[in-house]
């Protein structure tokens, strides 16, 4: 066939003719069977596409079904009515009573002093605790081991109720300091834990040579452990941060009538019926925390990744 | 020198000092509560027995403890089934891509849970958005009553819990060697076989993780109960918060406490059968 078609000279008119009419057949043929193999390839592809977003389609579905809530209550800070669930119309009105309503504005201070305090104290505890752990050998670290463990295992009920039993024992009165120890103590192992994951990556020989160099443990933790842990530290701060902000269990126990914080305050409201206004604040503290979270958390992105 | 062994012993005493004091001492304390009884005027009675664990055997907390286990462990088979497919996933994706996913995981709770799980009400109710969208599918022909029933607190438990299972299972299906996969491929194994023999077994510690980290919060978490849920679905939780707070009786809501911790330990200790101490990187970061 190849070589009638290279030489179609050397052929006779009539075969000539014939030769055509097979050069096309041929040419139909083989056409048709490409047709059909781009038909399959494209069939492949699809089932392909198909078969490769029905992944992508799942995750998408949970994160829209994780993201819905957010979205209501950011909308009906905007809604128009007290109570009624029906839109209404848009207005920012429940943002300006906002900013005249003193309860809720003293509650969200108290909780912002509890919280800051409570994760600056936490972090610089975790930061000196992973030390110790990392750095020195000494009786009972197995026991520390475990009290950590537990404390991040342990519902926050238990927690709660554990210390309540305790400050009730030492008849420590409930109020800011008994809710400031209780935040510090449950952040306090979040924050050991990822630094001491960072300093378990750390070249040990840094130490080694500083201390070769004369530097003291004192030294060697401010001059070098502090500046390569500020990340973890960063991360650890934050954690804790949101950590307190948003806990209600261990603080509903251990929180008396004088030091009230902004999740009991909301607790409070959720039988009567939360207002627009705490929407509204809610929607201003997650604006907030997205603000931070994404000037802050674009350095120490490993924080995400969990080695 | 003297600067170094002060140094030394301040960093190891403060965390110690802390530790023991905040976490160790109040654990003992409510196990030493749970065996007193409870006082007319003070809190507590020094007269040790063990009537409150024999109170805690009365059919009413039997029937709230089995209710509690029950939504608590469908809450946890939920949670696996959507959680295992999700981290799968997601740990199948670029390096790249990962940090992102996780970080849009973990973002919706850095927002108020109470409100979170009060934005569930106005979507669950019989005018909710979820009764309108399974009316407009044709689902329903009716407005299904979901508010206040168990139903209501299973969805609520689910949504808050739901991460708590991803992350673990994550962050094991992410150092999980997929050349474990193509070597299965190659001797021709199917995808079933290959999930079933090799991948869930090696990520077993995580599963059990997930497990730990969503059923013991699942029966505490007493505000989903009270905000979603009807009188006849009060869990734990709630049993004990108001043993705390309405009843006085802290000797028995230390009892339960204790019960749940024992528990706990039961799991735990399958936990720390099943991980060496440098693969339980699921709980301990």
């Amino acid at each position: 066939m190849t070589g009638k078609m290279r030489h179609p000279e050397l052929d006779s008119g009539s075969s000539k003719n014939k030769d055509l009419w097979s050069l096309f057949f041929e040419k139909v043929r083989i056409s048709t069977a490409l047709e059909k193999k781009s038909d399959m390839k494209r069939l492949v592809r699809f089932k392909n596409i198909f078969s490769q977003s029905i992944p992508l389609v799942y995750i998408s579905v949970i994160y829209i079904l994780l993201y819905i809530p957010i979205v209501v209550f950011i909308v009906y800070s905007f809604n128009n009515a007290t109570f009624s669930a029906v839109w209404h119309g848009a207005t920012l009105k429940w943002y300006q009573t906002l900013l005249s309503d003193t309860p809720i504005l003293r509650v969200t201070g108290h909780s912002l002093v509890i919280a800051t305090l409570s994760s600056t104290i936490a972090t610089f505890l975790g930061a000196l605790a992973s030390f110790a752990l990392f750095e020195y050998r000494f009786h009972g670290k197995k026991l520390i081991f475990t009290l950590i463990f537990i404390l991040i295992v342990v519902p926050d009920l238990m927690f709660g109720i554990a210390l309540l039993v305790l400050y009730t024992f030492l008849k420590f009165p409930l109020g800011f300091w008994s809710l400031l120890l209780a935040h510090i103590s449950f952040c306090f192992p979040f924050v050991i834990v990822i630094t001491l994951s960072r300093l378990k990556d750390m070249d040990k020989n840094i130490f080694e040579a500083a201390r070769d160099l004369g530097a003291t443990d004192l030294m060697i933790f401010i001059r070098i452990i502090f500046p390569l842990l500020l990340p973890a530290l960063i991360a650890g701060w934050l954690l804790s941060f949101t950590l307190s902000m948003d806990d209600v269990i261990i603080s509903f126990f251990v929180s008396g009538p004088t030091y009230q914080i902004l999740p009991l305050y909301i607790f409070s409201l959720v039988h009567v019926g939360v207002t627009p206004e705490i929407n509204a604040l809610c929607t201003v503290i997650f604006g907030l925390t997205l603000l931070v979270i994404l000037l802050g958390l674009l350095i120490p992105k490993w924080f995400f990744v969990k080695k | 020198m003297l600067i170094d062994r002060v140094f030394k012993k301040t960093t190891i005493a403060l965390p110690v000092f802390w530790l023991v004091f905040f976490a160790f001492l109040p654990f003992l304390l409510v196990f030493i509560a749970s065996f007193l009884t409870q006082g007319d005027t003070e809190i507590f009675k020094w007269h040790f027995n063990l009537s409150n664990y024999w109170d805690l055997l009365n059919p009413i907390y039997l029937k709230v403890f089995l209710r509690s286990l029950y939504l608590a462990a469908i809450t946890t088979v939920i949670c696996l089934i959507l959680a295992y497919p999700f981290a799968y996933i997601v740990a199948r994706k670029h390096e790249k891509w990962r940090p992102i996913l996780i970080f849009l995981l973990i973002l919706p709770f850095w927002t108020s849970s109470l409100i979170r799980t009060y934005a569930l009400i106005i979507l669950i109710r019989s005018q909710g958005l979820l009764n309108k969208f399974l009316f407009m599918l044709g689902i329903i022909h009716q407005p299904i009553q979901l508010l206040y029933t168990q139903g209501a607190v299973l969805i609520g438990l689910v949504y808050s819990l739901l991460p708590f299972m991803i992350l673990p299972l994550f962050a094991n299906l992410e150092k999980f060697d997929w050349r474990l996969m193509e070597a299965a491929q190659d001797l021709s194994a199917t995808k079933w076989r290959i999930l079933s023999r090799i991948v869930i077994p090696i990520t077993k510690p995580g599963i059990v993780a997930g497990i730990i980290l969503v059923f013991f919060p699942a029966m505490t978490m007493f505000y989903i109960p009270n905000i979603l849920g009807g009188v006849h679905s009060l869990l734990l939780g709630n049993l004990i918060q108001n043993q705390f707070i309405s009843t006085h009786n802290w000797p028995m809501g230390s009892a339960t406490s204790v019960i749940l911790t024992l528990l706990m330990g039961i799991f735990l200790v399958v936990y720390f059968k099943l991980t060496t101490p440098k693969e339980r990187t699921e709980l301990m970061g």
